[in-house]
């Protein structure tokens, strides 16, 4: 399991990697291992905005279909369309290629209370047993 | 059993039920052999007037046509017999394969990429369009805009599957209203706007350049057809249409006083993701031999659940598969030829229904197998003048007469609207046209 140490996580299994007042998000490689076989990614239209931890895309797969929340409240710059014809690349890359949506941050505060890297993999340990 | 659970009896069970209730007396008649009680409902079934023994020239949603007896045979077979899609559905390659020839002739006949496995009827075929409309504009669009020359039922139906969605579904208050005005309310909220071609009045609309219209403002089109009628005219779908539906019941099932019957949804594969319902794919087996599979799978049920865009996952498998062979049966020719029988009874119909003192084919739209005819003015409040021409037509020449467009349009009081089949014999119509004369006389 991988939880690279530049990005904040949620409790909901999202990503963020802020730079400056813009940031990229998408889900953990935990979320994505959970879900198994991606086939389905909705994605978000650009200039829509979102409150911390409200819905802004979902993400099907074989076996469930999940809700994927913006982990800090934001405009939507881009998104992946490339995940419209592959979104398998989320299993294979969820923190690089497997991005979801760019955003602005309305709020760089709301950073402070997501978890760093150690204590999310330590949350996704417990969750395992 | 009752001991374990520690009452002494079956009736402690129901001790919660009120005692006046609980035990009624029914009252019923004393048992009666198989014979008998076949008698009796025969003589029941009797007081009925039926499209068998009596020409039928009432449409208005449910249609008398030929069903060929292959379809009866086909769907009496005990591979075939049941209303349910099988819940381990790649064990039953049959019903798949049926299911996947339904839905690409369906997809076929509206002219549209993509149809899924069949809803209950036309009108709830109809409300999943609003629904799935709403989603796709991300329920940010609440407006849904309906014709009011759709079916009645259909208008309330849509009203009461969407209640409590907070949507607004308008355009048809006014009853004369056009395409042209329906076209006129399009605006960012506008989610979805919903014609029927031919229309509840038989008028085949003028569809050109209205999906442009709608895909300006941001909305979608849904046409409502009759799939007979996609036997000679233009499919939905080659006039920008993004959802077509409508009632199945004319592809080889019967009237059956109102059901089952059979909706069918079409749309474009972009929207796959929010429609309701089932969706059955053809692929390849390890061995590289053609095999079906749930390509969208109870989605409501097993994947989204509270998620999903509908609560809808049954489809109406048996219905489905007599639809399913009456194409077949019929093919594309024949299928046309249907159509064609239609559009010319209907027309010599009307023609010679327009020549009878006292009556009108009323419209300025061609129409394809129903038409509206003012009916001579009677003595009283005018709706009561085509309960009075039915019942005329009936009792004196044994024939089932028009719907009475009073009692769903002010403004058609003393119409009728009438509907005309390859079942209706020239005899018939020429009756019908007789019949008419004597009461207009």
């Amino acid at each position: 399991m991988n939880y690279p140490a530049d990005l904040k996580y949620t409790r909901t299994d999202e990503w963020v990697r802020a730079a400056g007042a813009s940031a990229t998000a998408g889900i953990t490689d935990y979320a994505q291992e959970a879900l198994s076989d991606i086939v389905y990614v909705e994605l978000p239209q650009v200039g829509d905005s979102f409150k911390q931890g409200e819905a802004y895309s979902s993400v099907e797969s074989v076996k469930a279909a999940a809700e994927v929340n913006l982990p800090v409240g934001g405009a939507i710059t881009a998104v992946n369309t490339a995940l419209a014809a592959a979104p398998e690349v989320i299993n294979k890359d969820p923190y690089g290629a497997g991005w979801i949506a760019q955003f602005t941050l309305s709020d760089a505060g709301e950073l402070a209370g997501l978890m760093d890297a150690a204590a999310y993999a330590q949350y996704c340990e417990s969750r395992k047993q | 059993m009752l001991a374990a659970i520690g009452v002494k009896s079956i009736e402690d069970l129901f001790a919660d039920v009120p005692a006046g209730v609980r035990f009624p007396a029914l009252n019923l008649p004393g048992p009666q052999s198989e014979m008998e009680t076949l008698r009796e409902l025969m003589e029941l079934a009797s007081a009925n007037a039926d499209a068998q023994a009596s020409p039928c020239f009432l449409g208005a949603g449910a249609y008398n046509h030929y069903s060929p007896s292959i379809v009866n045979h086909m769907i009496l077979r005990g591979e075939f017999l049941t209303a349910y899609t099988p819940y381990q559905p790649e064990v039953s390659q049959g019903t798949l394969q049926a299911i996947f020839e339904y839905q690409s002739m369906v997809a076929a006949l509206t002219g549209m990429e993509v149809a899924n496995a069949s809803h209950y009827d036309g009108a709830t075929s109809m409300a999943e369009a609003v629904i799935m409309a709403v989603a796709h504009g991300r329920e940010k669009r609440r407006k849904v805009l309906i014709s009011p020359a759709v079916h009645p039922h259909y208008r309330a139906v849509v009203r009461t599957y969407t209640q409590g969605m907070r949507l607004t579904i308008t355009g048809d208050e006014r009853q004369q209203a056009t395409l042209s005005d329906l076209a006129a309310q399009l605006d960012g909220d506008t989610a979805l706007l919903i014609v029927q071609s031919p229309n509840f009045f038989g008028q085949i609309e003028d569809l050109a350049g209205l999906a442009d219209k709608v895909h300006a403002a941001g909305a979608l089109l849904c046409v409502a057809a009759d799939p007979i009628s996609l036997g000679m005219l233009q499919p939905p779908g080659r006039m920008g249409a993004d959802i077509v539906v409508g009632e199945g019941q004319s592809l080889g099932i019967p009237m059956s006083y109102g059901g089952p019957y059979l909706g069918f949804f079409a749309t474009r594969k972009d929207f796959v993701r929010r429609m309701a319902g089932r969706l059955v794919g053809e692929t390849k087996d390890k061995n590289g031999q053609r095999g079906y599979v749930l390509t969208l799978s109870t989605r409501e049920q097993h994947i989204k659940r509270e998620r999903a865009t509908s609560n809808i996952c049954t489809n109406q498998g048996l219905m489905a598969l007599a639809a399913t062979v009456y194409m077949e049966a019929m093919g594309k020719h024949g299928l046309r030829r249907v159509a064609e029988l239609c559009w010319h009874k209907s027309h010599y119909a009307a023609a010679e229904i327009g020549l009878l003192p006292g009556f009108a084919v009323v419209g300025d739209r061609p129409f394809f197998k129903e038409f509206v005819v003012r009916c001579p003015e009677p003595a009283g409040p005018s709706s009561v003048g085509v309960a009075e021409l039915n019942r005329h037509l009936y009792d004196e020449h044994g024939l089932i007469g028009g719907y009475d467009l009073g009692q769903d349009y002010a403004h058609l009081a003393g119409h009728m609207l009438l509907c005309v089949t390859e079942m209706n014999s020239r005899d018939d119509i020429d009756t019908l046209v007789q019949a008419l004369s004597e009461f207009g006389a």
